[in-house]
């Protein structure tokens, strides 16, 4: 039987491994939203992650290396942009592009970092509730990027649901042409969609080289972009379905290193394995009916769009 | 000022020369690269790109890493050329690899010639199975087969790693993570004496030529390409989308996982924890940069081979990184889709008062 502490132990670090999959997927699906498909998250999650991690190391600050961690996402977003914006190249075959340069740029940067290590991001400490008991581990003691993953959740759905420039993304992504041609710059919304998402790409990715492991290993984001990219799939595009499914997975990821705790008998292969296995499940699950899709998904997803 | 004018038709010319533009950009772009990490770029760039084609045993090595590269290019080609994107087949050579090797430890004391042939079947079969997942999940279940058989990739490795610390871990192997070696007759046999280039170079070469044949011969293949460059139009004819989704797969997986036997069958000559760096990702860049035509693979593959041997002959001559491979790679596919501009745009100089 699980004891009630091994439960919170799972539970509590659950929250850690879904943040950096709701920072990731929440840049994604505003991008998304605005008709751009970003393959390149995955590349963009390790320059975040070596970025973050370096500076930290080297300023000692951990702010100064989450801002730099968001400007490296935003430089190898705005590669991006420019390719597939400014010179209306293929969106798949440039974000595959960025992935790979991410994952050899990443890795050429970090060559000097690895085997260090620094200070995990603190954990906060309210008075009186940290210290209750259940509700305090499971509520009250994480560190700031989880509360604020969740606050940015929040924030986003409003953004889009509530606000006129939600308005615009969302006109944008579903018919850039009546956008155009109402005067609403397209091109130049985009580059900001683009741009928002490469700046949490990188802080999610920092997330994991500052928070999770403080460290660096090359390629250790391990897939995590291209789940946070299915993510937004299972979401319907919805900001507050990527909350739900990256809590998930994130409880999913966690059980390879608690599964032994809990008596269960498999290979630790297996239970790594189980994350992809479910991200491909999930998928099946949301796609199989194809309304679904057709009825959320931005109508000009992956569709260049040249003004003239 | 200048601006860009589109092209009343596509430029031949242009999409002949934009791989050669990228390969250029990304050279120059490497030298600058190699003077900021403190070398002599002329000198690291002749031992970078030049060195590997000064000896007979690096020409050797330059076509032994361009047998994987052929193989999974040539594959992952006929299935972008149709948008069916394929870009786990880093997965289906690894599954072709642990079948080829499940063969291989089976038969262990057997010496007879249909080992290696059932191997590469086996690396066949497994590579197209592990590829008809996202190929069913796509034509049934609508998902995208990019997100699928990306995430078998991770699986695969995983499954890998487990095979070769428990089931097929060598008995006297003082628990290193590996299996047996291979016996002489699962073994592929060299070309050349001195040179470890194999049997699958030959092998990639004549899936070129297949794969070439298909595109430019067959109906299918026909339909695959009228699929590709007009949707609608396939629509319209009736061509079927599952058929070419599956066809895709079926041989892209396939094709992969006898890269996979190469390697395992080849330089490796046994499974270990990871049996590819990576091969079947660069043989996304492979695929572009080979203008998604067979025997342009075969030359982008060489190129692509040359930036793994550089990278290594320069890590050993000059202690660069290793990672600048990487970076190389990615680069070339960045330089490739900006200069395909061209295919489809000119610059048109501005006229000035004079002219008007």
């Amino acid at each position: 039987m699980m004891s009630t502490e091994l439960l919170i132990a799972f539970l509590a670090s659950t929250a850690g491994a879904a943040t950096p999959l709701v920072v990731a997927s929440m840049g994604e699906l505003v991008t998304e939203r605005s008709g751009v498909l970003n393959l390149g998250l995955e590349g963009m999650m390790l320059m975040g992650a070596v970025v973050g991690f370096g500076v930290t190391l080297g300023t000692g600050s951990m702010t100064i290396g989450l801002l730099a961690a968001a400007a490296a996402g935003m430089l190898m977003s705005l590669i991006f942009g420019f390719l597939v914006l400014t010179l209306q190249t293929n969106q798949v075959a440039t974000g595959l592009a960025l992935t790979l340069f991410g994952i050899g740029a990443s890795a050429f940067i970090g060559q000097g970092f690895v085997g260090q290590t620094v200070a995990p991001m603190p954990h906060l400490h309210f008075p009186l509730l940290s210290e209750l008991p259940f509700i305090g581990p499971l509520l009250f003691r994480f560190d700031a990027m989880v509360y604020a993953s969740v606050a940015l959740v929040l924030l986003i759905g409003w953004l889009l649901a509530r606000t006129r420039l939600g308005l615009i993304i969302r006109a944008v992504g579903e018919s850039p042409h009546s956008a155009h041609a109402i005067g609403f710059p397209v091109i130049g919304l985009r580059y900001g969609t683009v741009l928002f998402g490469g700046a949490l790409a990188g802080l999610g990715g920092a997330y994991l080289s500052l928070a999770l492991t403080p460290m660096w290993v090359e390629g250790m984001t391990a897939g995590r972009g291209w789940i946070a990219l299915a993510q937004v799939v299972f979401a319907t595009w919805k900001p507050r379905g990527v909350l739900v499914g990256a809590y998930l997975f994130g409880g999913v990821t966690v059980l390879q290193f608690h599964g032994q705790g809990m008596g269960l008998a498999i290979p630790s292969e297996f239970l790594s394995m189980l994350p992809y296995l479910a991200t491909i499940v999930v998928l099946v699950i949301i796609c199989r009916n194809p309304q679904t899709i057709l009825l959320n998904k931005p109508m000009s997803l992956g569709q260049n769009f040249k003004p003239d | 000022m200048s601006r860009l004018e589109r092209r009343p038709a596509p430029s031949r010319r242009m999409m002949m020369a934009s791989p050669l533009i990228a390969a250029l950009a990304m050279l120059a772009t490497g030298s600058l690269l190699f003077f900021f990490i403190g070398q002599q770029p002329l000198h690291a760039f002749y031992v970078y790109f030049i060195k590997p084609w000064t000896t007979l045993y690096s020409v050797g090595e330059l076509l032994l890493k361009a047998t994987p590269l052929i193989l999974c290019g040539v594959g992952l080609a006929i299935g972008f050329r149709a948008n069916v994107n394929n870009i786990g087949a880093d997965g289906q050579l690894t599954i072709g690899a642990i079948c080829a090797g499940a063969v291989a430890l089976t038969f262990d004391e057997v010496q007879a010639w249909w080992v290696l042939p059932l191997m590469l079947l086996a690396g066949a079969v497994g590579g197209m199975l592990w590829a008809a997942i996202p190929a069913l999940l796509r034509t049934r279940f609508n998902t995208s087969e990019i997100l699928v058989s990306l995430m078998l990739v991770y699986v695969a490795y995983h499954l890998l790693s487990y095979l070769v610390h428990g089931p097929m871990r060598d008995p006297a192997g003082f628990n290193f993570p590996q299996s047996k070696m291979f016996s002489e007759s699962a073994t592929l046999p060299l070309l050349v004496e001195g040179l470890r280039v194999n049997a699958a170079f030959i092998l990639s070469l004549l899936a070129a030529g297949a794969a070439w044949f298909f595109c430019k011969h067959t109906f299918a293949g026909y339909r695959m390409q009228v699929s590709g460059m007009a949707p609608a139009a396939a629509l319209y004819a009736g061509f079927s989308e599952p058929r070419n989704v599956w066809l895709a797969f079926m041989v892209s997986g396939a094709l992969a996982g006898v890269a996979g036997v190469g390697e395992v069958a080849g330089p490796l000559g046994q499974l270990q924890p990871s049996v590819s760096p990576g091969y079947g990702f660069a043989a996304i860049i492979v695929a572009y940069v080979g203008r998604l035509h067979p025997l342009g693979v075969v030359l982008s593959a060489v190129l692509m081979s040359l930036l793994y041997i550089g990278g290594e002959t320069a890590q050993i001559e000059l202690q660069t990184p290793s990672a600048i491979t990487g970076i190389f790679q990615g680069l070339l596919l960045f330089y490739l889709l900006a200069a395909d501009l061209f295919i489809h745009y000119r610059i048109k100089p501005h006229k000035r008062g004079a002219y008007a």
